[in-house]
C-alpha cells in the first residue's frame, strides 16, 4: 500500500507547520516497532549546536518516555507562561484489534479468498494506526525543537541523548510530583478561569474565545471521527463485496457464464476502483480533518491550561495583596509579606506577557494549518473524484465494448 | 433506430458512453429511478453493440437484454406523460430490429426447437407499471392500493391503454391462482414479494418516515416487476385470471393468501427444498441434467443470500455515513461561527455547507443501492426460489408415475394371486383394475414426460431471459454509469468550488 509515502509523510506534517526548518536542531522518528502493544519509537536527532555530544544520533523510546517528558515541561515553573505542546495519545491499536478478532471469528463462514483480502485490509489498517502514531509523536517533537525556550530544556537534551533507559528517570519524577498537578488541575480549570476578574482585554477575549471554541471543536472532532468510521465501514462492505462476487463467479456453473462474465467485470470494477478510492478517501479525509481537527482540540486544551496558570498567579498575587494589607494592618511580617506581594505581581506580569506572545502565535499558527489542510484535503478529494472517473470509464468501455 | 435515438437524446443529456464529457442531467432524480437509469444504459449499449452483432454470441445476447431493457422498465412515461404512446410504439418498433439479431447462446439453442425459438424472439406486446401507492382506510384495516396501468396492441385485451386499483393481496391471490394451475405442469411461475407485517404495520399506523415510504417504494418496484414478468411469460398471458386480475374494474377479495404471509411463504419454499433434496436421492435421476441445475441453482441460492445482505449493509452504512455527515456539517458550521479568523470562518462554513450538499449525494447513492441493486437481488432470489418450485413438481409428478407403477405391479400380483386361487369374478375385476392402472401409468408416464420437458425449457428460458441478464449485464453498467455520471461530477464540482474558499484563509 503505497498511500503512505513520503509525499504523504511530508503532508501529514502539515498539522503543524514551520516545524523542522532549523538546520541547528533537526528531529525525525526514522522508523519504528511495534511489539505486542508497545511501541518502540528511534529517535534520531541532527545538530549543529555545541550543548549536544554528538552532532548526530538515535535513541530508542517508549511512548510512556514522551509523557515524562512533558509531563516535566508542564511542571516546570519557568514555563508557566508558554503553550506546552500536547502529549501525543497513547498509540491505539483497538480498531485494527477488534477487526483481528471479528476476523478469527468469522474465519469458519468466509472464503478462502474473503479471508486473505480482509486480512490484507486488516494488515493495511494496522500500519495506518501505526504511521499516525509514529507522525503524532514526531510533530510533538519538533512543535519542541522549533520552540525558543522549550528546545533548550535540559530534561528534552537528556530524552533526545540519553542512550539508555528512560525508565528509571521515569519512576523518580513520578514520585516527585505524583501526578499531582494533574490530579487536581484538569477539573477546576474551567471554573477557575471562568471565575477570576480579568483586567487584561486581550485576556478577557482569549478567554471567552477558547473556552467556546474548545467546545465547538470537541464536538466537530467527534463529529468527524464518525464520518470517516463509516467511510471506512462501507470500503468493508465492498471488500466483502468484492470478495463474494469472486466466489460466486468461480463457480463451476458453465451455463452461467454469462454470469460469470459480468460478475468478473464487476468484482474487478468493484475491487480496482471503488475499494481503492473508497479507501483512500477514507484514509486521506481522516488524515486531513480529522487529524487537524483532533490535534488542534489537544492544542487548544493546552492553550486553555496556560490561561488556567495565569488565572491562579492571578489568584496568587490577588491573595497576596489580600495578606499584605492583613499584615500592615497587623504591623506584622510586613516585609516579608511585601516581598510575597512582588515575586507573586513579577510572576504573573511574566506570565501574561509571554503568554500574550504565545497566544498571538498559536492563533497565526492554528490559521495556518487549517488553510493548508483544508486546501490539501479539497484538492485530494478532487483528485480522488477524477481517479474515479478515469477507472470508471475504463470499466465502462470494458463493459459495453465486450 | 435513428428514430429512438433522437428522440431519446432529448429527453436527456447524456448521449455517448466513452466521451468524458457529460452534460448534466436536467433532473437528477432522473437519474436514480430506476426508468431514467434505464434510458441511459440502453442507449450506450446499442450504440456499440450495432457495430459488432451477429459475431459473438455474447454479443447477441447483450443486444437483446439491451431491447429487453428499454422496455422493461422505462416508466420514463412516468415522469412525462404525454410521450408514453410514442415511446411504447418506438420501443417496440425498434424492438424488430435487434430482436431479428439476437441468437441465444449455442448450448441453449441445441436444447430448443424451432417453434420455440421463434417464443423467445417473441415482442413484448404488453407493458404494465404499477404506480401511485395510496392509503386507504385507517388504523389496522387500512390498505394502500396501487394503480396498475397496461398499454397494449394485443387484440384480447378491450382496450389498448386501461388502469385498474388493486391492493397487495390481489397480487398474492393471482400469484395463488396461476401456481395452482401451472406450477404442477413445470412452469417456473413468477414469485410476488413477501408480506411483511412489520412494513406495514409502520404504514398503517401512519408513521411519516423515510423507512415506510422506502417500504411501499420497493414493494411497489417488486410489484411492477412480478407483474411484467407474468405477462412476459407467453403461456401466462393467455390465462384468463391474468386477464381479469388487469382489466377487470373491481377484483373479489382474496381471502386465502394466509400461506403466502413472508414465513409461510419461505416455509413454503423451504419445505419445497426439503423435499426436493429428500427426493433426489431417492430418485435415481436418469437424466443428469436435472441433478446438476438443481446444484447451481441451489449454489446461485446461497451466493445471492450473501449479496443481497452484504448490499443491504452498504445501503445501512451509506445512510448512517449521510446522517454523519450532516451532524459534521452542523459542527463545522458551529465552529465556524465560533473563529475569530474572518476568512477562516468564511472557509469553515462554506466547508459546512459542502458536507452538507454531500450528505444529499450519499442519500440519493443510499436510495440507488436499495432500488436498483438490493430490491433486483431479492428478486432474483425468489426468482430462484420459484425454479426450485418447478423442480419440485416435476418430482412430484415422477413420484406419482412411481407410484402408479407400484400401484400396477400390486394389481398384477393380485391378479396372479386370484389365478392361482381360482377365484373368476373377482379376476375379471382385477382385470379390469390392471387395465385401469396401465392407463394411468401410462398417462402419468406421459404426464412426467411432459413437465419434465417443460421444467427444461422453462430453465433455458429463465437463463437465457432479460432475468439473468437484467441483473448481471445491466446492473454493473448502471451502477458505474451512474457514479460516472452524476456522483463523481458531483463531487469534483462541490470540492472545486470550496477550494479558492480555502486558499483565501490568511
Amino acid at each position: 500500500m503505497s498511500s503512505f509515502d513520503e509525499n504523504n509523510k511530508e503532508r501529514l506534517r502539515s498539522v503543524s507547520v514551520d516545524l523542522n526548518n532549523d538546520a541547528s536542531l533537526l528531529i525525525d522518528i526514522p522508523d519504528a516497532l511495534c511489539e505486542r502493544d508497545k511501541v518502540k519509537f528511534t529517535v534520531h536527532t541532527k545538530t549543529t549546536l555545541s550543548s549536544f555530544q554528538k552532532p548526530e544520533f538515535s535513541v530508542p523510546r517508549q511512548h510512556e518516555d514522551f509523557i515524562w517528558l512533558h509531563d516535566t515541561l508542564v511542571e516546570t515553573e519557568d514555563y508557566a507562561g508558554l503553550i506546552i505542546p500536547p502529549a501525543p495519545p497513547k498509540p491505539d491499536f483497538e480498531s485494527p484489534r477488534e477487526k483481528m478478532h471479528k476476523l478469527g471469528e468469522g474465519e469458519a463462514t468466509m472464503t478462502k479468498e474473503e479471508y486473505t483480502k480482509m486480512k490484507q485490509e486488516l494488515e493495511a489498517e494496522y500500519l495506518a494506526v501505526f504511521k499516525k502514531t509514529v507522525q503524532v509523536h514526531e510533530v510533538f517533537l519538533q512543535r519542541l525543537s522549533s520552540h525558543p525556550v522549550l528546545s533548550k530544556d535540559r530534561n528534552f537534551q537528556i530524552f533526545l541523548e540519553y542512550d539508555q533507559d528512560l525508565s528509571v528517570r521515569r519512576k523518580n519524577a513520578k514520585e516527585m510530583f505524583g501526578g499531582f498537578f494533574k490530579n487536581m488541575v484538569k477539573s477546576a480549570d474551567e471554573v477557575l478561569i471562568a471565575g477570576v476578574k480579568e483586567v487584561d482585554d486581550f485576556f478577557e477575549q482569549e478567554k471567552t474565545f477558547l473556552l467556546d471554541y474548545f467546545s465547538k471543536i470537541k464536538e466537530a472532532t467527534a463529529k468527524a471521527e464518525k464520518m470517516t468510521r463509516s467511510h471506512k465501514n462501507i470500503a468493508d462492505d465492498y471488500i466483502r463485496l468484492s470478495a463474494t462476487l469472486n466466489s460466486l463467479s468461480a463457480e463451476e456453473s458453465t451455463n452461467y457464464y454469462i454470469i460469470k462474465f459480468c460478475l468478473k467485470l464487476f468484482q474487478n470494477f468493484l475491487r480496482v476502483c471503488l475499494k481503492k478510492v473508497e479507501g483512500r478517501v477514507a484514509s486521506d479525509e481522516e488524515l486531513k480533518l480529522t487529524e487537524l481537527l483532533r490535534y488542534y482540540m489537544r492544542d487548544i486544551q493546552a492553550a486553555k491550561d496556560l490561561l488556567y496558570r495565569r488565572a491562579r498567579a492571578l489568584a496568587d498575587y490577588e491573595n497576596s495583596n489580600k495578606a499584605l494589607d492583613k499584615a500592615r494592618l497587623k504591623g506584622k511580617d510586613v516585609s516579608q509579606a511585601e516581598e510575597h506581594q512582588k515575586r507573586c505581581l513579577q510572576k504573573f506580569d511574566t506570565l501574561s506577557e509571554s503568554g500574550k506572545k504565545e497566544l498571538t502565535n498559536f492563533k497565526a499558527r492554528r490559521v495556518v494549518a487549517f488553510r493548508k489542510n483544508l486546501v490539501e484535503m479539497a484538492e485530494l478529494e478532487v483528485k480522488h473524484a477524477k481517479n474515479n472517473m478515469t477507472l470508471l470509464q475504463g470499466c465502462i468501455e470494458l463493459l459495453s465494448g465486450n | 433506430m435513428s428514430k429512438k435515438t433522437t428522440e431519446n437524446e432529448g429527453k436527456s443529456g447524456t448521449a455517448k458512453a466513452a466521451g468524458p464529457t457529460f452534460s448534466k442531467p436536467t433532473e437528477p432524480a432522473d437519474i436514480f429511478t430506476e426508468e431514467a437509469a434505464a434510458t441511459t444504459v440502453p442507449r450506450t449499449s446499442n450504440t456499440v453493440n450495432s457495430k459488432a452483432n451477429g459475431v459473438h454470441s455474447e454479443e447477441d445476447l447483450f443486444t437483446e437484454a439491451t431491447v429487453e431493457l428499454s422496455l422493461d422498465s422505462p416508466r420514463s412515461s412516468r415522469k412525462n406523460e404525454e410521450t408514453s404512446k410514442p415511446s411504447a410504439s418506438s420501443s417496440s418498433s425498434s424492438l424488430s430490429a435487434p430482436a431479428r439479431q439476437a441468437k441465444p447462446p449455442p448450448a441453449a439453442l441445441e436444447e430448443l426447437e424451432d417453434e420455440e425459438e421463434a417464443e423467445l424472439e417473441d415482442k413484448f406486446d404488453v407493458l404494465v407499471s404499477v404506480k401511485d401507492p395510496e392509503k386507504v382506510g385507517d388504523g389496522m384495516n387500512a390498505y394502500m392500493a396501487y394503480k396498475v396501468s397496461t398499454e397494449t396492441t394485443l387484440p384480447m385485451f378491450r382496450n389498448k391503454l386501461f388502469t385498474v386499483r388493486r391492493r397487495f393481496s390481489d397480487f398474492l391471490g393471482l400469484y395463488e391462482k396461476l401456481s395452482e394451475k401451472h406450477g404442477p405442469n413445470g412452469l417456473i411461475v413468477p414469485p410476488p414479494p413477501e408480506k411483511s407485517i412489520l412494513g406495514m404495520t409502520k404504514v398503517k399506523v401512519g408513521k411519516e418516515d423515510s423507512s415506510s415510504a422506502d417500504f411501499v417504494e420497493r414493494r411497489r418496484g417488486a410489484l411492477e416487476r412480478y407483474l411484467q414478468r407474468v405477462v412476459n411469460h407467453p403461456l401466462l398471458l393467455q390465462d384468463p385470471d391474468v386477464r381479469e386480475f388487469l382489466e377487470k374494474d373491481e377484483l373479489p377479495r382474496a381471502v386465502s393468501t394466509q400461506t403466502l404471509s413472508g414465513a409461510g411463504f419461505l416455509k413454503m419454499i423451504n419445505k419445497a427444498t426439503d423435499a426436493v433434496s429428500k427426493m433426489t436421492i431417492k430418485m435415481n435421476e436418469s437424466d443428469a441434467w436435472f441433478e446438476e441445475k438443481l446444484q447451481e441453482v441451489e449454489s446461485a441460492d446461497q451466493h445471492f443470500r450473501k449479496l443481497h445482505a452484504l448490499v443491504e449493509s452498504l445501503v445501512v452504512h451509506r445512510k448512517e455515513l449521510s446522517l454523519n455527515t450532516a451532524n459534521f456539517a452542523k459542527s463545522a458550521a458551529m465552529l465556524g461561527s465560533a473563529e475569530d479568523n474572518t476568512a477562516l470562518s468564511r472557509a469553515l462554513s462554506q466547508l459546512a455547507e459542502v458536507e452538507d450538499k454531500i450528505e444529499q449525494l450519499h442519500q440519493d447513492q443510499a436510495a440507488y443501492d436499495t432500488f436498483s441493486f438490493a430490491e433486483l437481488i431479492a428478486d432474483y432470489i425468489r426468482l430462484l426460489g420459484a425454479v426450485r418450485g418447478s423442480f419440485d413438481h416435476r418430482i412430484k409428478a415422477w413420484q406419482r408415475w412411481q407410484d402408479a407403477q407400484a400401484m400396477l405391479q400390486k394389481k398384477r400380483e393380485t391378479e396372479a394371486k386370484l389365478l392361482w386361487a381360482n377365484k373368476p369374478d373377482k379376476l375379471q375385476q382385477a382385470k379390469d383394475e390392471i387395465v385401469e392402472w396401465e392407463a394411468r401409468v401410462t398417462q402419468f408416464e406421459r404426464d412426467f414426460e411432459r413437465v419434465s420437458a417443460t421444467v427444461r425449457k422453462e430453465v433455458l428460458r429463465f437463463e437465457v431471459r432479460c432475468e439473468t441478464l437484467k441483473i448481471f449485464k445491466y446492473q454493473p453498467a448502471q451502477y458505474v454509469f451512474s457514479i460516472f455520471v452524476y456522483f463523481s461530477p458531483q463531487l469534483i464540482k462541490y470540492w472545486e468550488a470550496f477550494l479558492p474558499e480555502a486558499k483565501a484563509i490568511a
